[in-house]
């Protein structure tokens, strides 16, 4: 049976197919869908963890128990589960413990594009590198394969290109005969007390080398041998775009990308006139195959920062003259200077009535990862700073430990449930402990909504969809000991702007947490629209103050030679109300 | 090599159904034999921002992406995103769009306008172009949402796969109740 599967379905099938017991995640683009589609197969269990460090703890626990287990992140969730990471290195597995690192060059949806292979290098563990979707699969079962027989934790390694392109995967069954799961004492291994620890280490560094000599006459690091007047080292899918681009150059395909096989890539070169090195991001493959005495050409022709593409590619080995520089016709010029299009909030969305209060507000406000980031763009501009998850609470401590005091009451964070639960707690921890009098607004909206809607522990059901204990996220912070926390309705503009007001006038610690639905939670009785709003066109004087809101339902109409009006798509609309409360002349009118 | 690769380009704004279609493509392609290759963008895109996506099927397909300039078909949603993916189509490429205008942020706050007479400049670069009444066409085949596969249809003309795969891939793809109405809608678009 065949199917057309995207990378992160392929790898889902794989982990399936190589029996894995345990799965676990937190979800980020472009990683999520391993996950979400992991759950259509029996006899695994797969859950949401509230961070990427929890869920290689998972992924470990059950690898130590002895069934084999699969963790998912994206590129940065990474540094979250680093700390892990690098003693599992050295304590090795009992089950196979495969990581997958979704990367995201370009920043199609991410704050930066770190390169992740350079973490297998650091961490001294081997990392594989699928072309398609169906070496998604196959070095997902083969990276299980290598976890078990050199005793180590294995990183498979996608970019976005791979794990959202689809491609035509042939299926199998699942393997059989795995040992059961059981209870092993090893505690020389598993407890990394430094004498233990100094046991392991150089375990790790034969394994290293060991992989180093597997990795030459394995099949996934393959020499495609062609016309010897180019060679090029490649992997991932730029190997798909060499292969398009320069259809006559031999390549040396590699999978595993780390160790590399030194010695395979010596009697590649011996083998072609001129070297390349065609990798995206870091220099990587390049740095290594140079400090192997081996001369290369890699970041000299080719852009470090960015996705490749076929187009970059051809340039580059144009400018060498060893391709046509255009394949058939220049490019036409755009027919007109078009407006950009960049994301915005929904409709309904209960994030903008708080953006427009903190714009009102001139608040300073330290942001963080979500839908809410949008709250950055015009015309709501109401986020100074964002720089990973959970970052919002601890940035504004401490721009409050150093502003002036008329100037640190405009402090405030914006944090997410779901970014919240993740790493913003520690920042909250912090806020109470050492009494900073900054305020923080979580904007609960029930759901992880920026990578499509997954339930977490403030949602109340889990990822296969069973009701699920639900984190009180007032209850919590109250707990930990947060004296001034209050809940609003961020549909209520008036209310939310006064409640932020007042606990930015409070020199104490505050929460304020919004009490509404993401408009997009499918889930019965969660998300009810409310009615239609309607602009009278005889009431509104063309003011424009709703449109400061940015809402995509309500849009400007030029009318000629007279003053312009708003209107509202009925179609689009959720009668959230907001602009309704903005409008001075009371030309915004519930639709009967 | 390239000759033998048909690149198709998908086009539109999040939320307007364009990962869908390019399913129902590739699955038709997949039967029909093909190679096939598809990418897409996710994440922030959905927040209703711009979108494209790449199919493309032939005896072997290497890149997951159209490379630039070698687009052969460009299925736009909607025309102000049909007009700014127009350089990664080849000369002599087919355009067919949606005569749709979704305003962006800029033109719903009346900073910006939305251009005007973009389908008169789009065939001026590609006479290929057919531009179609995607709602009119749907809302008379019975359901004014089959918008796209009246759409697909008039795609489906310019490839040469056998109608049955292209209903094996709607009846796979879309709800069962949906069905009948998506046969018609693109049956509206084939006959065009």
């Amino acid at each position: 049976m065949k199917g057309i599967l995207s990378g992160n379905e392929a790898i889902a099938r794989g982990a399936f197919e190589a029996g894995v017991k345990v799965a676990s995640a937190y979800p980020g683009t472009p990683s999520t869908e391993i996950l979400e589609n992991i759950i259509q197969y029996e006899g695994i269990d797969a859950s949401w963890a509230p961070n990427e460090k929890v869920s290689l703890d998972i992924g470990s626990g059950a690898s130590f128990g002895g069934g084999r287990a699969i963790v998912a992140m994206k590129h940065v969730g990474v540094n979250v589960a680093a700390d892990p990471l690098f003693t599992l290195s050295y304590t090795g597995v009992n089950g196979g413990l495969v990581l997958v690192t979704a990367d995201d060059p370009e920043m199609h949806s991410s704050q930066n594009e770190q390169d992740n292979r350079n973490y297998a290098k650091f961490v001294k563990v081997p990392m594989l590198e699928p072309a398609d979707s169906r070496e998604c699969k196959e070095f997902t079962k083969l990276a299980f394969e290598i976890s078990e027989q050199f005793d180590t934790p294995v990183m498979l390694r996608t970019t976005t290109r791979i794990s959202h392109s689809k491609s035509i995967v042939e299926l199998d069954e699942p393997v059989q005969g795995l040992p059961a799961p059981k209870l092993v004492r090893n505690a020389a291994k598993l407890v990394m007390l430094p004498g233990n620890a100094r046991v392991r280490h150089p375990l790790v560094e034969e394994r290293i080398k060991k992989l180093g000599e597997y990795g030459v006459n394995l099949d996934i690091n393959r020499m495609e041998m062609r016309s010897n007047e180019i060679g090029i080292i490649t992997s991932g899918v730029p190997y798909q775009y060499v292969r398009e681009v320069l259809p006559d150059a031999s390549t040396l395909k590699l999978g595993l990308i780390y160790p590399l096989p030194i010695k395979l890539i010596k009697k590649f070169a011996s083998q072609v006139k001129k070297l390349f090195v065609v990798e995206e991001l870091d220099p990587f493959i390049e740095e290594q195959v140079k400090a192997a005495g081996i001369t290369v050409i890699g970041k000299d022709l080719l852009p470090i920062c960015g996705e490749l593409t076929p187009g970059i590619i051809r340039k580059a080995f144009a400018g060498l003259g060893m391709v046509k520089a255009q394949t058939e016709n220049p490019l036409p010029e755009a027919p007109a200077r078009l407006p950009g299009r960049p994301p915005n909030m929904c409709p309904g969305c209960p994030h903008r009535g708080v953006f427009y209060a903190l714009n009102q507000l001139k608040a300073y406000v330290t942001g963080d990862i979500g839908c809410y980031t949008l709250g950055f763009m015009p015309p709501l501009s109401a986020m100074d700073t964002c720089i990973c998850m959970g970052a919002s609470i601890g940035n504004a401590i401490g721009v409050v430990k150093v502003v002036a005091e008329e100037e640190r009451k405009k402090v405030v964070a914006v944090i997410g449930d779901s970014t919240f639960l993740h790493t913003g707690i520690n920042g909250l921890m912090d806020m109470v402990y050492n009494n900073v009098p900054a305020t923080v607004v979580i904007l609960d909206n029930r759901i992880t909504a920026m990578t499509g809607r997954q339930e977490n522990p403030a949602s109340g059901f889990t990822l296969m969809d069973n009701p699920a204990s639900r984190i009180d996220i007032p209850d919590l912070c109250r707990a930990m000991g947060v004296k001034n926390v209050r809940t609003i309705d961020p549909y209520d503009l008036a209310a939310t702007k006064n409640a932020i007001l007042e606990e930015m006038n409070r020199p104490e610690p505050s929460v304020i947490v919004t009490d509404r639905p993401c408009v997009l939670v499918k889930r019965e009785g969660v998300f009810t629209k409310g009615p239609v709003l309607a602009v009278s066109e005889e009431k509104c004087t063309g003011c424009r103050t709703c449109l400061k809101i940015g809402c995509p339902a309500l849009a400007w109409k030029p009318i000629d030679g007279k003053k312009g009006r708003a209107y509202i798509d009925y179609l689009l609309c959720t009668g959230c109300d907001v602009c309704r409360q903005l409008c001075k002349f009371e030309a915004i009118e519930r639709k009967k | 090599m390239s000759t033998a690769i048909t690149n198709i380009l998908l086009v539109g704004v999040g939320g307007q159904g364009i990962l869908l279609a390019s399913e129902i493509l590739s699955e038709a392609f997949m039967l029909a034999g093909f190679d096939v290759k598809k990418s897409e963008i996710h994440g922030m895109s959905q927040r209703g921002g711009s979108v494209v996506s790449h199919v493309r099927y032939g005896s072997q397909v290497f890149s997951p992406i159209v490379p630039e300039g070698e687009g052969d078909i460009l299925f736009g949603f909607e025309m102000l995103e049909t007009c700014r993916y127009l350089s990664l189509l080849k000369k002599g490429a087919a355009v067919i769009a949606n005569d749709l205008c979704i305003p962006p942020p800029a033109v719903l706050s009346g900073k910006e306008q939305y251009p005007e007479g973009l389908a008169d400049r789009v065939r001026s670069l590609f006479p290929n172009f057919l531009l179609v009444d995607g709602l009119k066409l749907a809302t008379d085949a019975g359901n004014p949402r089959a918008a796209n596969t009246v759409l697909l249809g008039a795609v489906s003309k310019r490839l040469d796969i056998p109608e049955e795969y292209w209903m094996k891939a709607i009846e796979k793809l879309v709800p069962p109740k949906a069905f009948a109405v998506n046969k018609k809608a693109f049956q509206a678009g084939r006959n065009l």
